[in-house]
């Protein structure tokens, strides 16, 4: 297992790699003159080139990534031409943001996704089961932009239960939560739902239901803990969904996370922000699957690990 | 400068709306709130050129000279008082005493000289290096060879000379802009790269402390030279806010101004509420929002094809777009600045003439060409509006809506962008004055690959006429300026029609009825959103 | 011969045991009205979708909410909104079906030849997975935005190249389970070849999963297809598609709210539509399936 691990940990180094390369390489082929815009619409031809020179954007491509990988070992991500800040202190003083409403996402789809399915899968058949796989579909079918914006309007616009976006207090969190959640909250209803299934046809509940033990008991004690492993499971590969995600729901919401800022710096051509949010997101989601793909194994141990 | 279309840094004009009287007299003390959505980049003044820190940048740091508050009249601030020899090359400044920095120091001449050169200076990369261009020793030192201005010569310590290489009838307006504030050498060689999250000024206020993201905050300089003023505090600027959301708050009392102005897709509901409107005040800016037609391209190397452009385009439905949010543009220069000519009509809405100079011109009407627009909201709307009435004459438009900095570098390309909407993008006067409008966008000089006169537009005998403008300083010759750029803009540049000039934009700025203060003040042609140093709040104790 | 075989081979019951689903036949009515209305758009639309009234505003320039003469109202520019939806449909449904298509396709062959093979091949298979995962494809599609004429070709590689890396990872992992199963450990012992094992035996197992998949992304490819176009690439204005209509006039919801509602909701109804039909086709041709995965 340790083996595998080491093993994991160095092929995503190689994945971030990649991505540095990849990432530069794309941004190298860029027609927009980031010096142009630094320089501003006054500045002369030679005010242009000095600019290029200082900031080593004359150099070969290959020097460039050079350059640029040293920085990022010593932790230097480079600095925003349009921001005048360093990337990392920009990306730093945002990312407690975004981490927040990855746990308030996470929670909303547990709470939503986990009693929606046990529900729907106690009341196999029934109208009730149908309705909450409805719901679920739309949940899944409904785009985390559409929904965002229905949630503001119906409950911060007219309701005004909820603050009309912003960061601070609790009550800010709700509904950026529920949209970024709302998506996975459909998924794991019905995977808990088919869990729940077929944990209850399982030997080993008809034997503790044979023995005495009560209904509360049997499901709480047994059944549902058996069911929820494979879900969480699959809460790494939720990381990965969310970096998209959350460009959308923090724009729509005024969150200050690092979605935001991808957006902005992406709108605006900010070349070293792009570079570093995209770093950021790649470490976050490869993580995340490595720490999926460990999990897994230990839930069903019919998958060898390689 | 840039700038988004519903609010902008206006330079200098006459207000169109009323100047109003005093409620009551302003009262020292209070505080005020500022919402913004944006992070507000730097305030070192050699390099802060948005239109977010521009006034900031004001309000912290001074210059030798500045402008009256809530007009464009330049008027001595640092210094006392200035003198031109008489060949006009040579301005003397004597200094303001006793004038101290936020730190305690007290400022002098070397500190006013270390500033400029540290403008020119190419290893600052300062983006108004461009500006001091008409002071002697400017190309030495920007090339590399000086390490200091020779026409900057510190006479003593209250006197400072700077010599012009030509005389320059704009230099006046050059040491208002930021770009010649007066820094502390020690604090920038303390902080570096990071001077500009940590200014320090002789403005009249300082910063108390910036948490990036999300709050910046002012506090009022008690050693400020201009006794009386500022009438705030604390100015608190709070980042991160929605527009939507600023509103809102501004609605119930909590922030006192719209940084970013008020939402479009809330201005009809605003102004058609009379409790609302009382709240905002309306201003003329120096601003116009025009195509751009690539005169090397075609089908715009032919005159004809440009002038039936001008006379295709329904300027008062796209203004019915904007929801009424700016006046028809007859010329390139904006109401309220000099050579302004407002009894010139321009290219009137005709498309039945348009067609027929597009005959003339054997105009093919299966060919199609790209129009550029910048993808923010309402550009591409006005784009569309644009198309359509390209269409009902017979010319074929390909949106291609992109992002700013794409769009400025085909825009650059000989052979790309032919034509262009400004809206975003706008020219913006760096300074009052006719010079700022035709160098950089429309003279030869920038009519080259990289630069920023969109058009390729190169006129020879309009460039002679400029530069004789230009040589233009003394005082009596003004008058005599001011009308040769107006038979430049109106005359010359409209005949040859590398632009369709479409509208000057209004600037509406809303704010709670505790801020009070001369109307003018909220709509300060050189501050945005409102002037800092002068607004007081009607609660203070 | 398994239960899913003999279901299989019958295609006529196939269609049959769907049309007994409510749900499954409410969703199939919806695409097909709204394939229709794509196709016969030039005929059926009350106006040109990009022609700007001037009776469409108010006098103040407002858009109009639904009335007699434009029945969805109009957008910013006086143009019928019924109109630009029915149009749009057009982009949204190709969008979707087509990049949906490839990145299904993409994600399917990866995922089983990772997960069937295992070894060496699919661990890089499943690291290649990842990097694209993290793979800046906005990025991508500003850069390709500057270069390439706008396309809708351009808008369905970059969405592919998004969508196929989920579809990819679950495949693998239900592979990789098959492969262990006890059937496929006989065959391969009784000699069989590793085509005629994934065909035969793997194949017919993932059919569900990837029927559900491949229905699944619509929504998202929808709002994506918009992101881009607003990036440059894709179509540009005045071409509408349901994504552009609402990403244009996002800042006007609560002014404007059926500009954004009409067209999101009609977004959220097709895609459940492609859903529910997904999920009815898995359980019709796969009951001893139901409640697994």
């Amino acid at each position: 297992m340790p083996l595998y691990i080491v093993r994991r940990l160095l092929q995503s180094l190689l994945i971030l790699f990649g991505i540095t390369v990849v990432t530069f390489i794309l941004l190298y082929l860029l027609p927009a003159d980031p010096v142009r815009q630094i320089a501003g619409r006054s500045a002369t031809a030679a005010t242009v080139e000095s600019i290029r020179h200082q900031l080593g954007l004359d150099l070969p491509l290959y020097q460039q990534y050079g350059r640029y990988l040293w920085g990022l070992l010593h932790g230097d991500l480079g600095r925003s031409y349009l921001q005048k800040t360093d990337v990392a202190t920009l990306i730093w003083s945002r990312l407690p943001a975004t981490l927040l409403l990855m746990v308030g996402a996470i929670a909303c789809e547990l709470a939503l996704g986990l009693t929606m399915g046990l529900f729907a899968a106690l009341k196999r058949g029934s109208a009730l089961d149908q309705g909450l796989m409805l719901i679920s579909f739309v949940g899944v079918s409904a785009p985390q932009f559409v929904v965002g914006i229905l949630l503001l309007y119906v409950f911060a616009v007219q309701l005004g239960w909820f603050p009309i976006g912003g960061y601070g207090h609790f009550s800010n969190l709700v509904l950026p939560a529920l949209t970024l959640g709302f998506l996975g909250a459909g998924w794991y209803s019905r995977m808990m739902r088919s869990s729940m299934i077929d944990v209850l046809r399982q030997d080993y509940v008809r034997t503790a239901r044979s023995k005495g033990l009560s209904r509360a008991r049997v499901l709480f004690g047994h059944a549902v803990p058996n069911a929820i492993l494979p879900i969480v499971a699959m809460i790494g590969i939720d990381i990965g969904v969310f970096m998209s995600g959350i460009v959308v729901v923090e724009s729509v919401f005024g969150w200050p996370g690092i979605g935001q800022l991808a957006w902005q710096a992406i709108q605006r051509v900010d070349i070293p922000i792009i570079m570093g949010v995209t770093l950021i997101s790649a470490l976050a989601i490869v993580l995340g699957n490595l720490l999926a793909d460990l999990v897994t194994p230990l839930i069903d141990p019919r998958i060898k690990l390689q | 400068m840039y700038r988004h279309l519903m609010t902008g840094v206006a330079v200098a004009a006459l207000l169109l709306g009323a100047t109003g009287a005093f409620a009551d007299q302003p009262k020292q003390g209070g505080s005020m709130i500022v919402t913004y959505k944006d992070d507000v980049s730097t305030l070192d003044p050699a390099i802060g050129y948005d239109w977010q820190n521009w006034s900031m940048i004001k309000s912290l740091y001074s210059r030798l000279m500045d402008y009256k508050p809530g007009t464009t009249e330049l008027t001595p601030d640092l210094a006392e008082s200035y003198s031109i020899s008489s060949d006009g090359l040579t301005y003397t400044f004597k200094l303001r005493q006793g004038v101290k920095f936020h730190n305690g120091r007290v400022m002098t001449a070397d500190d006013v000289a270390y500033s400029y050169n540290r403008a020119v200076d190419p290893k600052t990369q300062s983006p108004g290096q461009g500006f001091f261009k008409a002071i002697a020793g400017y190309d030495d030192m920007a090339a590399g060879k000086a390490t200091s201005l020779s026409g900057v010569k510190v006479i003593d310590p209250n006197t400072i000379a700077i010599t012009l290489s030509k005389p320059d009838a704009t230099f006046l307006q050059v040491v208002a802009l930021n770009f010649a504030s007066v820094v502390a050498k020690e604090d920038v060689a303390q902080y570096g790269a990071d001077y500009g999250h940590h200014p320090d000024g002789t403005g009249a206020f300082y910063v108390d402390h910036w948490t990036l993201g999300q709050e910046l905050e002012f506090k009022r300089n008690p050693d400020y030279y201009v006794k009386g003023t500022p009438y705030l505090d604390e100015i608190d600027f709070k980042i991160g806010a929605e527009p939507l959301t600023a509103l809102l708050q501004l609605q119930k009392g909590q922030v006192d101004i719209l940084g970013d102005g008020i939402p479009p897709a809330k201005f009809l509901e605003v102004m058609n509420d009379p409790e609302q409107k009382k709240l905002v005040v309306q201003g003329a800016q120096l601003e116009t929002s025009y195509l751009t037609m690539k005169t090397t391209m075609k089908p715009f190397d032919n005159v004809k094809v440009r002038q039936a452009v001008n006379m295709a385009i329904n300027k008062d439905r796209i203004i019915k777009i904007i929801n009424g949010r700016a006046v028809p543009a007859t010329q390139p220069l904006p109401p309220g600045m000099p050579g302004y000519d407002k009894d010139f009509k321009g290219y009137a809405y005709d498309p039945a003439k348009a067609q027929e100079l597009l005959k003339e011109a054997n105009y093919d009407t299966s060919q199609s060409f790209d129009l550029y627009v910048y993808n923010t909201d309402p550009n591409p709307r006005i784009a569309q509006a644009i198309q359509q009435d390209l269409a009902a004459v017979g010319m074929k438009a390909n949106i291609k809506s992109l992002d700013q900095a794409n769009i400025i570098a085909a825009g650059g390309e000989p052979d790309q962008a032919p034509m262009i909407w400004s809206g975003g993008m706008g020219w913006i006067a760096d300074f009052p004055d006719p010079s700022d409008f035709y160098g950089p966008i429309l003279g030869c000089s920038s009519a080259v690959k990289g630069g920023w006169n969109w058009a390729l537009y190169c006129n020879k005998t309009v460039e002679a006429e400029a530069a004789k403008a230009d040589a233009m300083v003394a005082p009596d010759q003004q008058q005599a300026r001011a009308d040769l750029w107006k038979k430049i803009f109106t005359v010359d540049i409209m005949a040859d029609a590398p632009w369709a000039p479409v509208f000057h934009e209004e600037r509406y700025t809303m704010h709670t009825a505790r801020i009070a203060g001369a109307d003018n003040l909220f709509v300060d042609p050189v501050h945005i959103p409102v002037n800092y140093n002068a607004v007081y709040a009607t609660d203070a104790q | 011969m398994t239960a899913l075989e003999a279901g299989s081979a019958a295609p006529l019951s196939v269609w049959a045991r769907l049309l007994r689903r409510p749900l499954a036949v409410a969703g199939l009515v919806v695409i097909v009205v709204t394939v229709l209305a794509a196709v016969l758009a030039p005929w059926i639309t009350p106006y040109p979708p990009d022609q700007q009234f001037f009776d469409g505003l108010t006098i103040e320039g407002a858009p109009l909410p639904p009335n007699g003469q434009y029945l969805f109202g109009t957008d910013l520019l006086g143009r019928d909104l019924l109109s630009r939806l029915v149009f749009g449909a057009q982009t949204s449904l190709l969008i979707g079906v087509v990049a949906n298509g490839i990145a299904v396709l993409i994600g399917a062959t990866i995922g089983i030849l990772a997960g069937y093979f295992r070894g060496f091949i699919g661990a890089v298979l499943m690291r290649f997975t990842d990097l694209m995962m993290a793979f800046p494809a906005l990025l991508l599609a500003i850069v390709l935005a500057a270069t390439f004429k706008p396309s809708l070709w351009i808008v369905a590689l970059v969405i592919a190249m998004v969508n196929w890396v989920q579809i990819a990872r679950v495949i693998f992992t239900e592979t990789r389970s098959l492969a262990e199963r006890d059937f496929v450990v006989a065959e391969r012992s009784l000699g069989a070849g590793s085509g005629r094992i994934l065909t035969r035996h793997i194949l017919p197992h993932l059919v569900p999963t990837l029927l559900v998949y491949s229905t699944l992304g619509i929504s998202t490819t929808v709002l994506l297809e918009a992101t881009l176009s607003y990036l440059g690439v894709g179509v540009q204005p005045p071409t509408p598609s349901w994504g552009n209509i609402i990403f244009e006039n996002q800042t006007y919801f609560s002014s404007a709210p059926w500009l954004v509602f009409i067209p999101g909701v009609a977004i959220i109804v097709l895609a459940l539509a492609f859903n529910l039909v997904g999920d009815a086709l898995r359980d019709v041709l796969d009951p001893t399936q139901q409640g697994h995965h």
